[in-house]
């Protein structure tokens, strides 16, 4: 048989064809709905999977050409970071306790949307969107390995790096990110893409990653900003797939239009109270201060976010429900947290502080309506209390949100002097609340968040209330991984080992 | 529909009473009192004397409030379920009608050293 020459390459448009939409076929022995069972429960109607457009046309073999190329680049700085004692070139190592929350809480958070997007890669039939999906997963767990490998070195000389999966799993403060995720990979696949598709890589990922790794930069944090550079077209197209999604939904059907706006407002919710965290890391936690975070909030929040909603507004979408409620909470959320986390900071794999008083000088120019009038006075407590010999610690651990899982540090959206108190009764059991956003999601899905695993009742329902079986659990090192940084082993160290480097005694 | 699945699907809820080993959580809050980041949480049998749970663990909790000293136990205002509520101090949490996972509040008029005026 004779050999037909053919053209030695194919276009790009052709070649997109033959590696993605050509890769599917239409079933002959099983039927859609068996294959696919799970696209219809959530009520989202679609009428045309091909409609479903892949905006990148990236092909795997593309994917691999790239992101081989990327790694090769950030394994070599890595290195370069590691041979050259590159903790050293920190600013300070307080600047630490916001890498461990981030590699506690959030980095295990990529290997969950690597194991969601592997998952609905399978239940949605559309081949644009499997494919779409397939390269994602590839991402996050990338990113989750890559974080790990970043942070990896300062492993080898400060504490509360050792067990971040064990924190990830059992400790208090990560659970707003675990249930997160949790919540989203319990869900359909249509609500999956929304939580972190939309919610949170389109709505949340700027207000994450850009003061991070901005963070990381000002405070001469090299490997960090290289998983940052390395992961940042990555999420361009993540915040792409996530929108596409959503415009695909609202144009496919009118009758989606409120199943969007619910989950729209639910993530948004969800998505706002796991940002308590990075408030806190921003205004707090770096020694170098890359802005507050009610200016990030002005540019990536109220600019972005409202941009994007003007635009899906002829679509009949309007701004998520707790949205008001947000605003109120931006110049208290920050501190809030972060007296919180200090005063528990026995129970915490990192370190807190009380601010100086020039960081208290920053505070109060960057929040004038509130520092000096509601926290201010607190922190000058503390501060006595400290001086006193009586630091402050609050051993009555703290009441969690049923929906959120964080302690319950917030208050009344009109009222910053009272905390807020939202309770529910579902079966004749009763559940608490740390607003009405959370009380909201609870009531449309109670079946679901009645499960939660809270932490610190289980301190009680696990371990009988033994603060010190407790911490063995969740691999925290009393006197190590804990407690004020004043006095702390890594000050210690970071003081001793830059003192050698910068000077000849 | 109490959660959005394939079928029928009833959850269990995972902190019910039973699990506690014959004690109950009960949350305490001082309202205006923010030196304390969240509501307490404390775990006590229900047969705990309402006063006796003032006395000892909540009392020896609240010690770094500059207002402690002066909380005059006699005059505090309580809320239950967000609503007014008057304690026997003498009777048991479960003869007051204190519940598994309640949330009590008290309020203490004119005593709120560390809170901006108003």
């Amino acid at each position: 048989m004779d050999m037909k020459a053919t053209k030695k390459k194919l276009g790009m448009k052709e070649r997109y064809r033959v590696l993605t939409r050509d890769l599917g076929w239409e079933p002959g022995y099983q039927s859609k709905e068996a294959i696919f069972p799970y696209v219809r429960y959530e009520g989202i109607k679609v009428h045309d999977w091909d409609k479903w457009e892949d905006p990148f046309r990236l092909t795997m073999d593309a994917y691999w050409k790239y992101q081989a190329e990327k790694e090769r680049k950030f394994y070599a700085i890595i290195d370069a970071h590691a041979q050259n004692n590159g903790h050293l070139n920190l600013t300070d190592a307080r600047y630490l306790s916001a890498l461990k929350i981030f590699l506690q809480a959030i980095s295990p958070g990529e290997y969950a949307a690597h194991k969601g997007f592997a998952r609905i890669g399978r239940e949605f039939p559309g081949v644009g969107t499997q494919v779409a999906c397939q390269m994602q997963a590839i991402d996050e767990i990338r990113h989750a390995q890559t974080q790990i490998h970043a942070m990896s070195n300062y492993n080898r000389y400060y504490d509360g790096f050792h067990a971040f999966a064990d924190a990830r799993d059992r400790i208090w403060y990560t659970s707003v990110a675990r249930s997160f995720f949790d919540d989203a990979m319990s869900a359909g696949p249509f609500e999956f893409m929304i939580a972190i598709g939309f919610s949170f890589e389109y709505v949340l990922t700027n207000l994450l990653f850009v003061p991070f790794m901005s963070g990381a930069a000002y405070n001469g944090d090299m490997a960090t900003v290289t998983f940052g550079f390395s992961a940042q077209s990555d999420e361009a197209r993540h915040m792409t797939l996530g929108l596409e999604c959503i415009k695909f939904m609202l144009e496919q059907d009118p009758d989606n239009l409120p199943i969007v706006q619910g989950w729209i407002d639910k993530w948004f919710w969800r998505g706002f109270r796991v940002l308590g965290l990075v408030s806190t890391m921003m205004d707090y936690m770096l020694p170098k201060r890359v802005m507050s975070w009610r200016e990030a909030w002005e540019i990536y929040g109220v600019e972005n976010g409202g941009a994007l909603f003007r635009d899906l507004a002829r679509y009949g979408i309007r701004p998520p429900k707790g949205w008001d409620d947000a605003e109120k909470a931006i110049d208290h959320m920050s501190h809030q947290f972060m007296l919180g986390l200090y005063q528990w900071s026995f129970g915490t794999a990192f370190h807190s502080w009380i601010p100086s008083d020039d960081d208290m000088a920053w505070l109060s120019a960057k929040y004038p309506d509130t520092f000096d009038r509601h926290y201010r006075p607190r922190w000058a407590h503390i501060k006595q209390l400290k001086a006193a010999g009586t630091p402050f610690k609050n051993y009555g651990l703290a009441r969690l949100c049923q929906c959120c899982q964080l302690p319950c540090v917030f208050t009344e959206p009109g009222d910053p002097t009272l905390t807020c108190h939202r309770e529910t009764v579902y079966k004749g059991e009763k559940y608490q609340f740390c607003s009405d956003g959370c009380k909201d999601i609870f009531e449309h899905e109670p079946e679901k968040y009645i499960q939660a695993w809270l932490p610190m009742p289980a301190l009680f329902s696990e371990l009988g209330g033994d603060v010190a079986a407790w911490m063995d659990w969740v691999s925290l090192r009393d006197g190590a991984d804990n407690g004020d940084y004043d006095g702390s082993r890594d000050q210690r160290h970071f003081d001793e080992w830059r003192g050698l480097a910068t000077s000849n005694l | 529909m109490a959660v959005t699945s394939l079928k029928e699907y009833i959850g269990v809820a995972r902190d019910r009473v039973d699990n506690y080993g014959g004690k109950q959580i009960v949350y305490l809050s001082w309202d205006h009192h923010l030196l304390f980041a969240a509501p307490l949480m404390l775990c006590l049998p229900p047969a705990t004397p309402f006063g006796e749970v003032l006395r000892g663990p909540l009392a020896a909790l609240l010690q770094a409030d500059p207002d402690a000293a002066a909380l005059d136990w006699s005059k505090v205002e309580w809320l239950k379920d967000n609503r007014p509520f008057a304690p026997d101090f003498s009777r048991s949490l479960a003869d007051n009608g204190i519940g598994h996972k309640d949330q009590l509040r008290f309020r203490t008029p004119g005593l709120n050293s560390l809170q901006a005026a108003a």
